[in-house]
């Protein structure tokens, strides 16, 4: 409760004091606009929908996205794991890869499938896949040995064992990959709709390149608000409940 | 090594190996682990694996604790845990790795009188296997010496003491000294050759 009250009365201060700066008038409104502003922007654009309609459709490219990375980096992870050939090659592909920024996909993504879909949802793959592996390969490497044979003691083999034993038991890697996947992710999406104009849908990131064209940083503000705000709520909504279950099984934290 | 005339050569579900280390999985609670291997059991319906778990649960006395995290456990309940999970799937053998190995003296002894109590109550055959004398007169029926690589039998002892047996008792401390004395000439021999 107290906890709360502190969080609010930050923010609380943090937007006076925004106010407050805005309101002295030494910055132009253009290179500083108003909560007011902002705030207002977020009404009308909430009202007329465009706001909601560019949200769902760079979420539904997020999420297919981050689903499809999560599909495909698990298995190649375990299978990293599991065999050295696999880990000599597609191992060291995936660490080299996972270093390059996932934005430097977005030029050889448009020259391959064209101003679409299907450039978005690979930088986003992109983004995802190679954290997702090096993570599945390290959890599922390191686990104690014991638990796997106490598991073929009771009989579980093969797809039991990997799907009952290995991956859980790599869950505290697991998290922490699959968070570091969504945060690459997100970053590369936002980059990739800023830098094109996708003619399939509008995302926020045009609404935040559109906002620079016409000068209206308070829809530049707006957006960057809102992509916050997602980011903070998927954390919560997405991670924090597996991480609660982390903490409560394993006894670790607090 | 035959078991029902079968040649053992893997374990499986009906050798259940108990470690020194209770391996119980971090992310499963109490219950869940138990229910483990009794998943792997195909001839169960789903309400007979539950009824089977929390009945082994109370067994080992710990029919409180099924909702319980692992971590939640001292050593000793740990090891109760593994215990009721090896048994829960009614294996033909269960194989005890120096199960006790790791508990602190009075845990390990409140726990040999309720592998006892357990032992009477379901007459699983168990093949345990220790360093301590005491232990194994305690626990055993028969008490094998075995010769250190290659491990071959050397010796075996019958103990007809009855049950319960205590660890601290006089004829059990008669017994065990015998049994020592056999391993030590066993030992020297072994040095000699």
């Amino acid at each position: 409760m107290r906890r709360t009250a502190i969080a609010t009365l930050f923010f609380i201060g943090l937007i006076a004091a925004w106010q407050a700066l805005a309101l002295s008038g030494r910055w132009s409104p253009v290179l500083l606009p108003s909560p007011q502003s902002v705030g207002e922007y977020l009404c009308v654009s909430l009202k007329d929908g465009t706001l909601l309609g560019a949200t769902a459709v760079t979420l539904r490219r997020l999420f297919l996205g981050y689903a499809l990375g999560l599909a495909i980096g698990l298995p190649l992870g375990l299978l990293s794991s599991k065999s050295e050939f696999v880990e000599d090659t597609l191992g060291v592909l995936a660490l080299g890869l996972q270093t390059l920024p996932s934005v430097c996909w977005i030029p050889l993504a448009l020259l391959w499938f064209g101003q679409n879909e299907g450039a978005m949802l690979f930088v986003v793959i992109m983004g995802t896949i190679w954290s997702v592996v090096i993570a599945t390969d390290t959890g599922a490497g390191t686990i104690s040995p014991i638990y796997a044979r106490a598991a073929r003691t009771m009989g579980s083999e093969g797809f039991h064992r990997w799907t009952r034993v290995i991956l859980p038991a790599s869950l505290p890697f697991l998290i922490g990959g699959m968070k570091q996947g969504w945060a690459f992710a997100w970053r590369s999406l936002m980059a990739a709709e800023i830098y094109v104009t996708v003619l399939t849908g509008f995302g926020l990131g045009h609404l935040l390149h559109y906002g620079r064209e016409l000068n209206a940083m308070d829809q530049v503000v707006a957006i960057m608000l809102v992509i916050v705000l997602i980011g903070l709520l998927a954390d919560k909504a997405l991670f924090a409940p597996w991480e609660r279950f982390l903490h409560r099984r394993w006894g670790t934290g607090a | 090594m035959l078991a029902d005339c079968e040649p053992v050569t893997a374990p499986g579900r009906h050798r259940l190996i108990m470690f020194q280390e209770s391996a119980l999985f971090p992310w499963l609670t109490v219950f869940g682990n138990v229910m483990f291997g009794l998943k792997l059991v195909p001839e169960l319906t789903r309400s007979e694996r539950s009824e089977i778990a929390h009945g082994y649960l109370k067994l080992v006395g710990l029919a409180k604790f099924a909702h319980a995290n692992v971590h939640e456990l001292s050593g000793g309940m740990k090891q109760r845990v593994a215990f009721a999970r090896a048994l829960a799937p009614d294996p033909l053998v269960l194989l005890m790795d120096e199960p006790l190995g790791a508990l602190d003296a009075l845990t390990r002894e409140q726990l040999y009188s309720d592998i006892q109590r357990i032992w009477q109550a379901r007459r699983k055959t168990i093949l345990f296997v220790t360093h301590n004398v005491r232990e194994a007169v305690c626990l055993g029926d028969r008490v094998t010496l075995l010769s250190p690589r290659p491990g071959r039998v050397c010796q075996e002892f019958t103990i007809q003491l009855p049950r319960p047996r205590d660890i601290n008792s006089v004829e059990l401390a008669e017994y065990a000294s015998h049994i020592t004395a056999a391993l030590k000439r066993h030992m020297a021999l072994q040095v000699v050759e």
